[in-house]
């Protein structure tokens, strides 16, 4: 047993400063390879049977984030932390037991599951792997998670090209929850799919965690989507985050500008609700070459001197809500009202 | 009739292991001066063959024009001789493309690509069109013009080489612009400004725009009309505010109750049951009959009627609009 044990209060998963760095190869000759803070120092939490939608744009770190939450990233600083014992520290046991609570489902299942492999034998894979009962009592679990998942009987015997991509994400998923783990982390699992199908998969992913009571770290570019799922949210943009909160408070009345700017250019399907096109003017600028003070300002219609010099830090604005913002108040009590109230 | 194109009965069919089979059945729509049409459907639903149909760019001999017509100011493309027909399109019909990545060249520079279209169909010298570009980079609200026509492509970010592939389609002034998921490869911060852009273009210049899009957000934002797709047919048209606020086909229906922003948080999504078709398999004359919640055997036996909504809002439907919402 390490120091660390969980008590009733510690998160399931603490994510606690972490910096993800990649190294981009030099631009020159004999040159330096630069470094590439994907990450950089963020810190959050999910309670058990919570659900975290972290949003942001191509480039922020959402994904490196979960990656690095799952191994799969390297981590150049900070800790994550699994039911209370840091994941750097874990080895043999405890690491199995880390590994078997939490785990993952990937964009585009085409890329994740092994295309030589039957259906069954890629979800009965992660029960071997931990040594989970014998082979009658795999094929049976098996058999369970599949009809779960509403496949068909017959789907067990195919390999995974002979399936749809909304059939291949839902293997995907018997597989991230056959072991029945606490936490499972999802990168844009409805990204690759039609509107038809990925509400099929989100209303699974929600029967789930009804049933399972899971814990989810969702990932994902949509607004829509994570404001249905999740409970709280958390904006990154170029490597940090820059508010979190209860989902359905930060997207009705957005405390930062960027999530102010993400809400009023996202598209809603309605002919009242046009999307406000002068929100973020200009690009997002290269992720390995972030503007100085607060990341935001060169995009920022509320940008003043202090931002382009000194990084903001988190602001408390009610209950549980941190903004990222030097103008944080003058942001959400000047301007409009939520722009979709 | 007046209007810029009209295209009547289009069939389209693809081979598949050496059988022809319906891509694009009877397809029949057209689009006024002026006007903007969204063609909204899902993966396979036929909508980019149709754009690329228009644009005499359909990958033959594996996708062919199985039958139809395409009328542009009342001349038949399809009719057309090849040389005839180029004098058209790329000129009085141009085209925007979803990977702007892919469809610019990336050995020549942004501002050579705008030129060669600009001489490819005018006659004017290359000092000249290299003005012309700079003011259709700045038409594009390009940062920076004069300096971004010796860009490569790879030194542009996305939504500035989507930028460039709209001077580009804009640059002999057309009649009609097809615009075919130009923004789903986007960040929303950026798809929200080529939107913008694209609307006030499409004002300034008074130009027709055929909207390509599985986003039915990205619908309310630049059509006038909208038509939905599925499996190769319409399914629904009409105006704007009547699909959205009265969506009387039953997938129609069903593509609306999908977006989870329209339903309460926590709300289980009215999801479409079952898979979309895949290619070759054998359809019933209501192509939704098999995923749809009031299919009876009418459904599966008759093809289904043009129910008149309201003037000029048609469901094909047996059952349209009854069951609400």
């Amino acid at each position: 047993m390490s120091s660390g044990r969980a008590t009733l209060e510690t998160p399931l998963l603490e994510v606690d400063g972490v910096t993800v760095s990649y190294r981009l190869p030099s631009q020159r000759m004999f040159h330096l390879p630069r470094a590439f803070r994907a990450v950089d120092r963020v810190s959050l939490a999910v309670a058990r049977g919570e659900s975290l939608g972290l949003v942001g744009e191509t480039g922020c770190g959402k994904s490196s984030l979960a990656r690095a939450v799952y191994g799969l990233a390297p981590i150049a600083g900070g800790a994550v932390r699994f039911d209370g014992v840091d994941l750097a520290a874990a080895a043999g046991a405890e690491r199995r037991a880390i590994r078997r609570g939490m785990q993952m489902i990937f964009q585009d299942p085409g890329g994740s599951l092994n295309p030589r492999m039957r259906v069954e034998a890629l979800v009965a894979e992660p029960l071997e792997i931990h040594g989970v009962g014998n082979r009658g009592t795999r094929r049976d679990r098996v058999v369970e998670v599949l009809e779960a998942m509403g496949l068909a009987a017959g789907d067990g015997t195919r390999h995974p090209h002979e399936l749809s991509g909304g059939q291949r994400q839902r293997v995907a998923i018997a597989r991230a929850i056959v072991l029945e783990p606490t936490l499972v982390l999802a990168d844009e699992p409805t990204s690759a799919l039609d509107v038809s199908l990925q509400a099929q998969i989100l209303n699974l992913i929600a029967a789930l965690r009804r049933d399972m009571g899971l814990a989810l770290l969702f990932v994902s570019h949509d607004l829509d989507v994570v404001g249905h799922l999740c409970d709280r949210i958390a904006v990154m943009y170029l490597g940090r985050i820059v508010e979190s909160g209860p989902a359905a408070e930060v997207l009705a009345s957005p405390g930062h500008p960027y999530t102010r700017d993400l809400v009023a250019s996202s598209p809603v399907p309605d002919p009242d609700r046009p999307i406000r096109s002068a929100a973020a003017t200009g690009d997002p600028p290269d992720p390995a070459a972030p503007p100085a003070g607060c990341r935001y300002h060169p995009r920022c219609v509320h940008a003043t001197d202090i931002c382009a010099s000194e990084s903001p830090a988190f602001t408390r604005i009610g209950a549980d809500r941190l903004v990222a913002c030097h103008h944080a108040e003058r942001v959400m009590g000047g301007k409009s009202g939520p722009p979709h109230a | 009739m007046n209007a810029l194109m009209c295209m009547h009965e289009l069939v389209l069919e693809g081979q598949t292991g050496g059988r022809p089979r319906t891509i694009v059945d009877r397809l029949s729509i057209s689009i006024a001066p002026g006007e903007s049409l969204a063609l909204v459907g899902e993966s396979g639903s036929g909508k980019s063959l149709t754009a690329l149909a228009i644009m005499g760019l359909l990958p033959e001999p594996s996708v062919t024009v199985g039958g139809g017509s395409i009328r542009f100011q009342e001349a038949d493309l399809l009719a057309m001789a090849p040389r005839e027909r180029r004098r058209i399109t790329g000129r009085e019909i141009a085209m925007v493309f979803q990977e702007p990545m892919t469809s610019l060249n990336p050995v020549m520079r942004a501002g050579d690509q705008i030129v060669e279209m600009i001489r490819a169909h005018e006659k004017v010298g290359r000092r000249a069109a290299i003005a012309r570009a700079t003011e259709l980079l700045a038409a594009v609200r390009m940062p920076d013009p004069a300096a971004r026509l010796r860009a490569w492509p790879h030194q542009l970010s996305g939504g500035q080489r989507q930028r460039v592939m709209i001077a580009i389609a804009l640059a002999c002034r057309p009649k009609l612009l097809i615009a075919d998921e130009p923004t789903t490869a986007l960040d929303v911060t950026v798809q929200a400004q080529i939107l913008a852009l694209l609307g006030e273009l499409q004002r300034e210049m008074n130009m027709a725009m055929l909207f390509i899009t599985h986003d039915l957000g990205v619908v309310t934002n630049v059509a006038d009309r909208v038509a939905v797709m599925y499996s190769g047919r319409i399914v629904e048209s009409g105006p704007v505010r009547g699909i959205f606020r009265m969506p009387s086909h039953p997938y129609t229906r069903g593509l609306l109750g999908c977006i989870p922003g329209r339903a309460r948080p926590g709300e289980e999504l009215v999801a479409i049951p079952g898979q979309l078709p895949t290619p070759g398999e054998t359809l019933a004359p209501c192509r939704f009959a098999p995923r749809c919640p009031r299919a009876d055997e009418r459904c599966r036996s008759v093809p289904p009627p043009e129910a008149l909504i309201t003037e000029r809002h048609v469901a094909h439907c047996h059952h349209p609009g009854d069951g609400g919402r």
